[in-house]
């Protein structure tokens, strides 16, 4: 065990956990954001850059500060280090450049893209970003092409997170897709457009933190804050069966794993909650499931500002626990 | 029992006077103050003869936008929708297909906007929330009818006539948002 110390806070983390998990131990505003690293993903992260932190002391041994700020999602912790978070203002500046950096070739179609409301860059950039864009010359720009008969992808949105890769290498047994070209040119595509077909392959529209990889049997149906996410369940062979569902009305409009707080999936039965193509994309018929209640979202989150309240869902979930 | 505050007014019946109960000055007094009136500024207009100036940023019926080319600004992003505080507006998105680049500006649109004109506020928080400057509030107004269903406004209502433009110039001068 090994002590850190976040944004002043003092905690005990097992040796050989990151910063970056270290700071979810204690959750909250200490937390860095993080756009590439899924924790569920063995592999990811220290391409985004959003998580960067300062670290004002190594360890007990070698109190000198790192010379530049570091990746918290792939820095593991040493004894009596000392990380600054929210309270450098070396780490804000370097963040609202990293936002703006990722924007350069972001088309900011929010109003158009089906992520909007649950889309990580959203947030980060409207917690760090500038007003406006510096970048006068045009973005780089892709046509939305199909990825398999039921994800599209939109290269224009990607950020480059790699995370769907790390899906297809570790859920689904052959990965047809990946990253070609380098620099500027660098894109995530399939070769000669080959569908992605298996099981496990929807689960690239969960990770993806902005909207390159999209539903289609979502697309443009509607806006995430018009919909009901209710938790749901069924008998899958394949995968866990515990679902959300985003309901109008009686309709399914949409299946997506139960996310956790920082948007990844959550554990279901002691392992990571993926689930099959079968249940996200197939099941759209509210008798296939056994819908357990209203989901608990943020109340800050969009999607409880629109019809959906946030609070009748939390109140009624203390009912059926017999809180008071 | 003595009151708290001393708003109370004694109110005493006393004894009217014989110019009193005559009436005919109190009478004559009244009408006097009615025939000055005659010749006083009139407040109101002979609507609908002559019509009284609206505020440039008065808000009436709401007006769907197109841009220069003629293609619909709105792209069904539901934010209006979501910042009205009378639920007022429904939409339904669709997608662009090929060959329609020349009516929608971008590839998704609203093929149903509706705006329920009875539950409207004319708050004008739509026109603040849109992204696409695609709705405002004009200085028209939502004529009356008998029917409550031609109070819902459809797209054929709301989107105005690519040759019968409604100029929101002045409007959009008082708005803070710029296109960079």
């Amino acid at each position: 065990m090994v002590k850190v110390t976040i944004d002043d806070i003092q905690i005990e983390v097992e040796d050989g956990t990151s910063i970056l998990n270290a700071a979810r131990q204690i959750g909250g505003e200490v937390v860095p954001p993080a756009m590439c690293y899924y924790s569920k993903l063995p592999g990811t992260g220290g391409k985004c850059r959003t998580c960067l932190v300062e670290v004002a002391a190594g360890s007990e041994k070698d109190p000198r500060p790192m010379p530049k700020l570091v990746a918290s999602c792939s820095t593991p912790v040493q004894d009596g280090m000392i990380v600054k978070n929210k309270t450098s203002e070396k780490v804000h500046t370097n963040r609202g450049a990293v936002v703006e950096f990722l924007l350069i070739n972001h088309p900011l179609d929010c109003p158009v893209c089906d992520q909007a409301g649950e889309c990580h860059l959203q947030d980060l950039s409207f917690e760090n970003g500038g007003e406006g864009t510096r970048y006068e010359e045009e973005k780089r720009t892709f046509d939305p092409i199909d990825i398999g008969n039921k994800i599209k992808l939109h290269m224009n949105r990607c950020i480059l997170c790699y995370r769907c890769v790390h899906v297809a290498n570790q859920l689904t047994d052959k990965r047809v897709h990946g990253v070609l070209n380098r620099g500027e040119h660098t894109e995530i595509s399939t070769y000669i457009e080959a569908a992605v077909d298996n099981d496990f392959s929807g689960n690239m529209i969960d990770v993806c933190p902005v909207g390159a990889l999209t539903d289609k049997t979502f697309r443009f149906k509607s806006r995430v804050w018009f919909l009901k996410p209710m938790e749901a369940s069924c008998e899958c062979t394949k995968c866990s069966g515990k679902t959300v569902l985003w309901m109008f009305g009686n309709e399914i409009y949409r299946v997506t794993a139960r996310k956790d707080k920082y948007g990844e999936v959550e554990d279901q039965d002691g392992k990571a909650g993926w689930i099959c193509n079968d249940c996200r994309f197939e099941k759209k018929d509210p008798s296939k499931w056994n819908i357990i209640g209203p989901r608990t979202i943020n109340r800050h989150s969009v999607i409880s500002q629109g019809k959906y309240s946030a609070a009748r869902a939390n109140s009624q979930k203390k009912i059926e626990n017999g809180d008071k | 029992m003595q009151s708290l505050t001393d708003r109370k007014k004694v109110v005493g019946n006393k004894e009217m006077t014989f110019k009193e109960k005559l009436y005919l000055p109190a009478i004559f007094g009244g009408m006097w103050i009615t025939f000055k009136h005659l010749f006083r500024k009139h407040n109101t207009l002979r609507y609908p003869e002559v019509k009284r100036e609206f505020a440039p940023v008065y808000r009436g019926q709401h007006v769907l936008k197109r841009d220069e080319q003629g293609r619909e600004n709105c792209t069904a992003c539901g934010l209006c929708a979501v910042a009205c505080p009378a639920e007022a507006i429904t939409m339904v998105a669709g997608e662009r297909k090929k060959g329609e680049e020349g009516l929608y500006r971008e590839e998704k649109y609203a093929e149903m906007y509706e705006i329920n004109m009875l539950r409207c506020i004319f708050c004008g928080l739509c026109e603040e929330a849109c992204p696409k400057e695609a709705i405002f509030l004009t200085d028209r107004l939502v004529p009356s009818t008998f029917e409550r269903d031609e109070f819902i406004y459809g797209k054929e209502l709301l989107v105005e006539d690519v040759n019968l433009r409604i100029d929101i110039t002045k409007r959009q001068l008082t708005g803070k948002r710029t296109e960079k």
